[in-house]
């Protein structure tokens, strides 16, 4: 079943002519050869490294990367294009935004030139394949409470600990690791390493995890037991700028988990729309009840506010707004899907059928990048310094 | 602040002229003004004297020549004083628009200056008893006599009803025409025999606004009441300000809804419960996030609206969708800023409690919102 297509949604981004091609050419990537493969990688609970090399090759991996280092130097859009039409497919691995939106741009900006040269070529073609860990077993949002460990050895580091949740990580060939290089420090006591996991002895990967949905990514428990790496693998080459360069990145891997999110609720709202076009119910079409119309209404009016806050992204959304974006993004995304589910009746429950798959895969989208709850807390923040400031 | 392409510092200007004219002429009154029910004629004489009337009719007219803006800042000024009741944008940006836009010369030359004076004060008679979304089932009738017309029915909830001098009444001058058998009549008060106005109605929140019943007991019309001059234009003269008009309740909705953030952002700071400050509760913060979330949301809408209103790119789904979402999350924040302010908040010397009454005519006026719904229903 393909989504009714799209109008373009009104938007006032900047998209240009180039923009359109590389959309078109991702469009036919991801139907292709992702979307077919979705069940049998699902089953494997994982990708293949040769879809990544295929990505790489066809220009879909981190296009934001200047081309000093092999990147197309792209802008923030093509990395929305590729979001959008990989959510519009339904297909959820390989996991291209984490390695292109969220890792590549620690080393772009923090990285040193000797890192960036060594390790983005490769990002770039697909060869490494990456993931980050922040998240134990025993902290999740709260990053500071992390109890990995890197202690400084002659010229290396030791790391010890435990990560869970992480995503690509089965797959990963290169990880950033968040660890405490001062222990009795909080924030400015951490640091992240860069950890080749085929040089790294004492690095084993867990269980990949077995989830709600998202089942063709592989998602993984990694273990570090005296890890040596060398301290050039710090990132940045200074230790204690782990919590600030995490901060610093938040704001836009929340803004692309809302255009994820947005991009979910408009491939709902098409496939739904579809169904209750073609269902009969009591002798007229589903969609001619006043409760499937009202229902709709409501979910493209909210599709019609999310997409234009996200014209405010190129710039205009600081750590605040980028975190309200995300809660409400993902809110609804999960609510709209819900009523899509049930406009569907019990065809919205049979996996078959997109709808339903939607439904799991999406739930995650509420907690990562930070919980809803650290959103509001943001937000609540925010809110409470204005009203002090404004006496 | 988010803020459209098209405002500009010489819209800074008119704010401080409006901030001016409320906080002088109009907060030192609400309290007496909302006993009465009704706001006083010379206000608005003040106020086109100020340059608050009809902003945005021509200067051919008298008018300010300006856009959308300055209603929408008329609208942020009285917003910020808590005074919901003031019409201004009703007989500026709702009504003046039928005149300007479809009236006869002759009728624009007769009106506008005096709507611009605030000499008249204006109101719009659609809704009656049993008509109110549903316009076409109005009954007014409006019957050829002589070269005029007679005009009998009833109209109700009008807005000025009690102190307009110049209404405009919908009634059909072809009953059996449905949607083409309606038209508009410019109607003066002023020693008009049949025509009565009924009881100020005694409603939920916007206490200082008049709203009326009124009467038409065989009103004679000249045969120039007619707006346009041409018959059954009516409905089409309607429906076609409907979007802009949408855009209007919308931007009173993220006004409020913003006010309501702010002023409770500033209670829960100074006031304590348990030993701490109540923006010190997990739960006050998470419910203030949430508010804050619909108000940036909602103005960013706006904004982008008010854009697209003045590129000529804004239609009738458009106006149906920011209506019912900005005036349903107005109503959601003033609801939960009330709850933060406790036993306080449903007393009515704190603003929150009259945004809260306020707040619940936005999801029925202006279209309810199930219409809006329907509307983006249908383009589905």
């Amino acid at each position: 079943m393909s989504p009714t297509e799209l109008a373009d949604t009104a938007t006032d981004l900047p998209y240009t002519e180039e923009h359109s091609i590389f959309r078109a050419s991702a469009r036919r990537f991801f139907e292709t050869e992702c979307a077919p493969h979705q069940e049998a990688w699902g089953k494997a609970k994982l990708a293949p490294r040769s879809i990544w090399a295929r990505a790489g090759e066809m220009g879909f991996l981190c296009p934001r990367v200047p081309p000093e280092y092999g990147g197309a130097g792209g802008d923030i859009l093509f990395s929305v294009i590729l979001i959008e039409e990989q959510v519009r497919t339904g297909a959820i691995a390989p996991m291209m935004s984490l390695h292109s939106d969220i890792v590549a741009p620690y080393l772009t900006s923090y990285g040193t030139q000797a890192q960036k040269a060594r390790y983005l070529p490769g990002m770039i073609n697909g060869e490494i394949i990456t993931a980050i860990a922040m998240t134990e077993p025993s902290g999740g949002s709260d990053l500071q409470a992390m109890r990995t460990t890197a202690k400084r050895d002659g010229d290396d580091y030791i790391i010890n600990g435990q990560k869970t949740f992480i995503s690509n990580g089965i797959c990963a060939d290169l990880i950033i690791v968040a660890a405490k290089t001062d222990p009795a420090a909080r924030a400015r006591g951490i640091s992240l390493f860069l950890v080749e996991a085929d040089q790294a002895k004492g690095f084993a990967r867990g269980r990949n995890l077995d989830k709600l949905g998202q089942h063709a990514s592989d998602t993984a428990e990694l273990f570090f037991e005296d890890v040596r790496v060398p301290a050039a693998n710090l990132l940045g080459g200074k230790e204690g700028r782990g919590f600030a360069q995490l901060m610093d990145r938040l704001v836009e891997e929340r803004l692309m988990a809302s255009v994820a999110s947005v991009a979910m609720i408009d491939r709902a709202l098409a496939i739904t729309i579809d169904y209750v076009k073609g269902r009969q119910a009591f002798g007229q079409r589903i969609l001619d009840f006043q409760n499937t119309r009202f229902k709709l209404a409501e979910a493209k009016t909210e599709a019609t506010v999310l997409h234009i806050f996200l014209e405010f992204m190129d710039g205009g959304l600081d750590p605040a707004a980028a975190a309200a974006l995300k809660y409400w993004a993902t809110d609804q995304q999960c609510a709209i899907i819900d009523d899509c589910v049930q406009l569907h009746g019990g065809y919205g429950y049979i996996l078959d059928y997109p709808i339903a798959q939607m439904w799991v895969d999406g739930r995650i989208t509420r907690i990562y990048a930070g919980a809803n709850e650290i959103m509001k807390d943001i937000v609540g923040r925010a809110v409470s310094a204005e009203a002090t400031h404004d006496g | 602040m988010i803020r459209s392409r098209h405002y500009t510092p010489a819209h800074e200007d008119f704010r401080q002229t409006v901030r001016r004219f409320m906080e002088r002429e109009c907060a030192p009154h609400r309290d007496e003004w909302q006993k009465a029910g009704r706001t006083p004629s010379d206000l608005w004489l003040r106020a086109g004297e100020a340059g608050l009337l009809c902003p945005k009719v021509g200067s051919e007219f008298g008018g300010g020549g300006g856009d959308l803006y300055h209603g929408l800042i008329i609208i942020e000024e009285q917003t910020r004083i808590c005074f919901n009741e003031l019409t201004f944008y009703l007989h500026s940006d709702i009504i003046a628009p039928y005149i300007e836009l479809y009236g006869t010369e002759d009728q624009k030359a007769r009106y506008l200056p005096r709507l611009i004076s605030g000499e008249l004060v204006t109101a719009i008679a659609m809704t009656e008893p049993g008509a109110g979304s549903d316009l076409q089932a109005i009954r007014t009738t409006a019957r050829p006599d002589g070269n005029g017309y007679r005009l009998n029915g009833q109209k109700v909830f009008i807005s000025n009803g009690q102190v307009a001098n110049l209404i405009v009444v919908a009634a059909k001058t072809d009953p059996e025409g449905g949607a083409r058998g309606i038209s508009l009549f410019l109607m003066e008060t002023d020693g008009t025999e049949g025509f009565t106005r009924g009881r100020n109605l005694n409603k939920i929140g916007c206490k200082a606004q008049d709203s009326s019943e009124l009467f038409f007991d065989d009103v004679r019309l000249a045969p120039d009441s007619l707006l346009g001059g041409a018959e059954g234009q009516g409905f089409a003269q309607l429906m076609l300000r409907l979007p802009e008009e949408r855009l209007i309740m919308a931007m009173s909705a993220v006004a409020n809804t913003e006010e309501a953030v702010a002023e409770t952002a500033r209670y829960v700071e100074q006031r304590q419960a348990f030993g701490q400050k109540l923006s010190g509760f997990q739960n006050t913060r998470f419910k203030l996030a949430e508010c804050k979330t619909k108000a940036m949301l909602g103005r960013a809408f706006l904004e982008r609206s008010i854009d697209a209103f003045i590129e000529g790119r804004f239609d009738a789904t458009q106006g149906a969708m920011i209506k019912w979402w900005t005036t349903q999350r107005q109503y959601e924040v003033a609801d939960e800023c009330l709850q933060l302010h406790g036993g306080y908040g449903y007393m009515s010397e704190y603003d929150i409690s009259r945004r809260f009454a306020d707040s619940r005519l936005g999801r029925i006026a202006g279209g309810t919102n199930e219409i809006m719904k329907d509307i983006i229903g249908r383009t589905l």
